[in-house]
């Protein structure tokens, strides 16, 4: 294998890891406060349509990412009034956010479907980024480097900062956190919505990335790989790194497989691949431990109110 | 250093409450209530449950406001509108349930419990000083689900001393320690009350208060009944007083009829759960029907195990190790080991006695269907089972709506009411059970007690694992103590000095030396 092969495996292994992790790091911060959302695929949607449009009309990727990120926290805000403030249970809800997510896409959508953009490119100058050697690590584009970025960012806050503290508490135990004074419900509201920000995010990688159109369901599903990878990634963040990028890998073989006409192995058999061999890392990955059921916060998914 | 902070009379109050009353929907939670506390005072809130001591020293602490009524704090009247407000004022508060985060560490809950960002290490030295000066042993890495009851309340009592407080509030905090230990928090709470701070004293344990306090409050039923110097009250007028009747002596302790061996543990060895459970080593007793055996000790060496082996959730390694009436049960499971008569009450009533969110008669449904016909053939006769939940709540004073109410409803006293109850009404041939009046007020603890004596009177054996010295003297015909995961051998009550059993409790005989008397049994 040459080098050039390899360089294009990782350079594709990259990009369609890439709004996976954001999507699923986004959920962790979210989860890490007690709340599950499970409109993580809605809001990709809702940010790759948003991002896309306002590209193709402005003429600016710099704008549409933007606009991607506020789609997806407006999303997530609707999830956030439901659940946090009206008590709605928030499985329910974050379905119907996903459904929500799907429909209102496809409907701004409908007049962008077969247009393109110009994708979102290296940042770094042609030297660096064309070089042969150099572009596995110098070829990305913005939006990559912002994700690893954030891993260890948010990797850093919930471990080792205050606020990072307040919110695992505000998850391990909400009556709790509300005795000592901290305010849940609030706190909450910020993490929905940096997860609704990452998620948008990620979806926009989509369409002005990873495939630079627009069409009904972009992300395919991957939203509900990231709400995956967060279990089984046992709320750690340096785990999803792993988990995203061992999902893109596998990926990235199932294409080059497919590309070298490998014939013995059913395609249907090598879609599964990714989906397979990721949850059978993870799930090895937390066999060996001692406290499975303390990782996930305790009051994941419960509603809360103050009385 | 007692007598001068009662001197300083001339100082406005620390904290004076006037005609406070609050009242929740179909009840009257405090009517009416002034009481002051002066600056380095201990002052003793007495009161059964349900006599409205949370809900007064809730509404000082900002977590719940007053409908009427002001409140003064050093002659300044203040709103305190949250915890947070309250803190800033100088007003610490241990909760009688803690405010804790069981996957955190130590040192994360305490600075979850401070107001301002505290450097990692600052905290960490800061922490060291107090609990050295204040001889508190606790580790700040460990994890607190990994800790007993006493060494969280110890998280709590450190939160509070670092915010240098002016009021301190104790809710019920000697529960769970021995008398050494019981000791020690005195002469810190007295020394935190020679500093000048006043302490808010809540507790049922009347000579505690005796032996603490500089002045009492007693209410009952929302109101305050009587205001004492518990110094020169009787304990007995105390206790009259807080529950309006005239307080039931234990009739029939010690010495009940005994007969042959109920249960019996030969050399019961079982690795503790990882990573900071205790191994139980080569525990053997015998419980004889007709008797109490209780099991004293410090929390956390061994009898959160020691109740889990016996009532089946972890099985033995052979089933010889535990028997059942002559019976080999060591590696029957819990439901097997309850229908053939074994019952036993865990120390954490929400969650491992009782289900939450389940109402109290589904919860009686939860054990006591081996024993009584609650669910013959798989379906719930729900007559039949809400008439056993009723007469439960009738005979133990269960303060409740009914049996549909949810157990996480009920007070901790409460819900530990209908847990006795509901073991004790399947009449169980032998009955295990720990911490049986934690948190549970004097007339209650005085019912349950009774109906323990009651129970082995009848032939059952009963084994009390506590941690309250005075309970255990009170009840138990014999005595073990458990250290470091050893039983000692057991002795006859009669024979035994507190101060004797509290050594052995504190583990300053030495784990080899309770192992060889151990061994000698």
């Amino acid at each position: 294998m040459s080098d050039t092969i390899l360089v294009s495996i990782i350079m594709t292994l990259v990009a369609a890891s890439t709004p996976i992790l954001l999507a699923a790091l986004g959920e962790l911060v979210v989860e890490k406060s007690g709340v599950l959302n499970l409109g993580v695929e809605g809001m990709m949607l809702t940010g790759a349509v948003a991002g896309f449009a306002v590209s193709l009309t402005t003429g600016s990727l710099a704008l549409g990412l933007v606009a991607a990120v506020l789609a997806g926290i407006a999303t997530a805000m609707v999830f956030a009034v439901l659940t946090l403030s009206l008590t709605a249970n928030q499985v329910a809800t974050g379905l119907a956010l996903t459904i929500f997510g799907i429909g209102a896409s496809s409907l701004i959508g409908a007049g962008f479907v077969g247009r393109t953009i110009t994708r979102l490119g290296p940042i770094f100058p042609a030297a660096l980024s064309e070089h042969p050697g150099l572009r596995a690590i110098f070829g990305h584009d913005i939006v990559v480097y912002l994700s690893l970025a954030l891993v260890a960012g948010v990797s850093w806050f919930l471990r080792s900062t205050r606020p990072g503290l307040i919110l695992r508490a505000v998850g391990e135990n909400d009556a709790s956190a509300h005795a000592i004074g901290y305010p849940v419900i609030a706190i909450r509201y910020g993490a929905i919505a940096f997860g609704g920000a990452l998620a948008g995010l990620g979806g926009a990688y989509f369409s002005l990335a990873l495939t630079p159109m627009w069409a009904d369901r972009l992300t395919a599903g991957r939203g509900w790989i990231a709400l995956a990878l967060v279990v089984f990634a046992a709320w750690k963040p340096g785990r999803l790194l792993l988990g995203a990028y061992l999902f893109g890998a596998v990926m990235t073989f199932e294409l080059q497989a497919k590309a070298a006409g490998i014939s013995w192995l059913a395609p249907e058999v090598l879609a599964m691949a990714p989906y397979l061999a990721t949850i059978a890392v993870l799930t090895m990955m937390s066999l060996g431990r001692k406290t499975g059921r303390l990782d996930a916060p305790a009051c994941l998914g419960k509603p809360f109110s103050a009385s | 250093m007692t007598a001068s902070p009662r001197d300083r009379t001339d100082a406005p109050p620390r904290l004076a409450l006037s005609h406070i009353s609050k009242s929740f929907p179909g009840v009257k939670a405090n009517e009416d209530i002034s009481l002051s506390v002066r600056p380095g005072e201990i002052h003793a809130l007495l009161g059964e449950n349900g006599a409205g001591k949370s809900t007064l020293v809730k509404i000082i602490y900002g977590v719940q406001q007053a409908d009427a009524g002001t409140i003064a704090w050093n002659g300044d009247i203040v709103s305190i509108p949250s915890p947070k407000a309250a803190r800033r004022l100088g007003i610490g508060m241990v909760f009688q349930h803690f405010s804790l985060f069981d996957a955190m560490t130590v040192i994360e809950n305490i600075a979850l419990g401070l107001d301002e960002a505290v450097d990692r290490d600052e905290l960490k030295a800061r922490v060291a000083k107090v609990l050295e000066s204040y001889s508190l042993p606790l580790d700040p890495e460990r994890e607190v689900h990994t800790l007993s009851v006493g060494e969280r309340q110890r998280i709590e009592i450190v939160r509070c001393l670092l915010q240098k407080p002016k009021l301190l509030i104790m809710d019920e905090p000697t529960s769970v320690l021995t008398p050494q230990e019981v000791e020690r928090l005195f002469e810190t709470l007295r020394q935190i009350a020679s500093e000048g701070c006043s302490i808010l004293y809540i507790s049922h344990k009347l000579h505690e208060i005796k032996a603490l306090c500089d002045t009492a409050t007693i209410l009952r039923g929302g109101k305050v009944v009587a205001a004492c110097d518990p110094k020169v009250e009787t304990t007995r007028r105390m206790a009259e007083l807080m529950i309006g009747a005239d307080l039931k002596q234990i009739e029939g302790a010690h010495g009940g009829k005994v007969g042959s061996s109920r249960l019996t543990a030969s050399s019961l060895s079982m690795p503790g759960e990882p990573p900071f459970g205790t191994n139980l080593k080569e525990v053997s007793f015998e419980a004889r029907a007709g008797e109490i055996l209780g099991i004293a000790g410090v929390a956390g060496n061994g009898q959160a195990e020691l109740l889990t082996a016996l009532s089946g959730e972890r099985l033995a390694a052979s089933p010889a190790m535990i028997q059942l009436d002559g019976k080999p049960v060591g590696c029957a499971g819990a439901g097997q080991r309850r229908a053939a008569g074994l019952a036993c009450v865990p120390e954490e009533r929400n969650g491992h006695a009782a289900v939450p969110d389940f109402s109290l008669a589904e919860n009686a449904v939860l054990t006591a269907r081996y024993r009584l016909p609650l669910a013959p053939q798989g379906f719930i006769r729900l007559g039949a089972v809400r008439r056993f939940a009723q007469a439960v709540i009738g005979r133990f004073d269960v303060r409740t709506t009914g049996p549909a109410a949810p157990a996480r409803a009920l007070s901790g006293g409460n819900l530990q009411k209908f847990i006795m109850g509901r073991e004790i009404g399947q009449e169980p041939g032998v009955l295990v059970v720990s911490q049986p009046t934690w948190g549970v007020d004097a007339g209650a603890a005085a019912a349950i007690r009774q109906a323990l004596v009651d129970l082995a009177a009848r032939g059952s054996a009963v084994v009390v694992i506590s941690q309250d010295l005075d309970e255990l003297l009170e009840l138990a015909d014999r005595l073990c103590v458990i250290n470091e995961g050893r039983l000692s051998a057991p002795r006859a009550v009669a024979d035994l000095k507190i101060e004797e059993i509290g050594l052995m409790m504190g583990g300053i005989h030495g784990a080899g030396q309770a192992a060889e008397v151990a061994a000698h049994a």
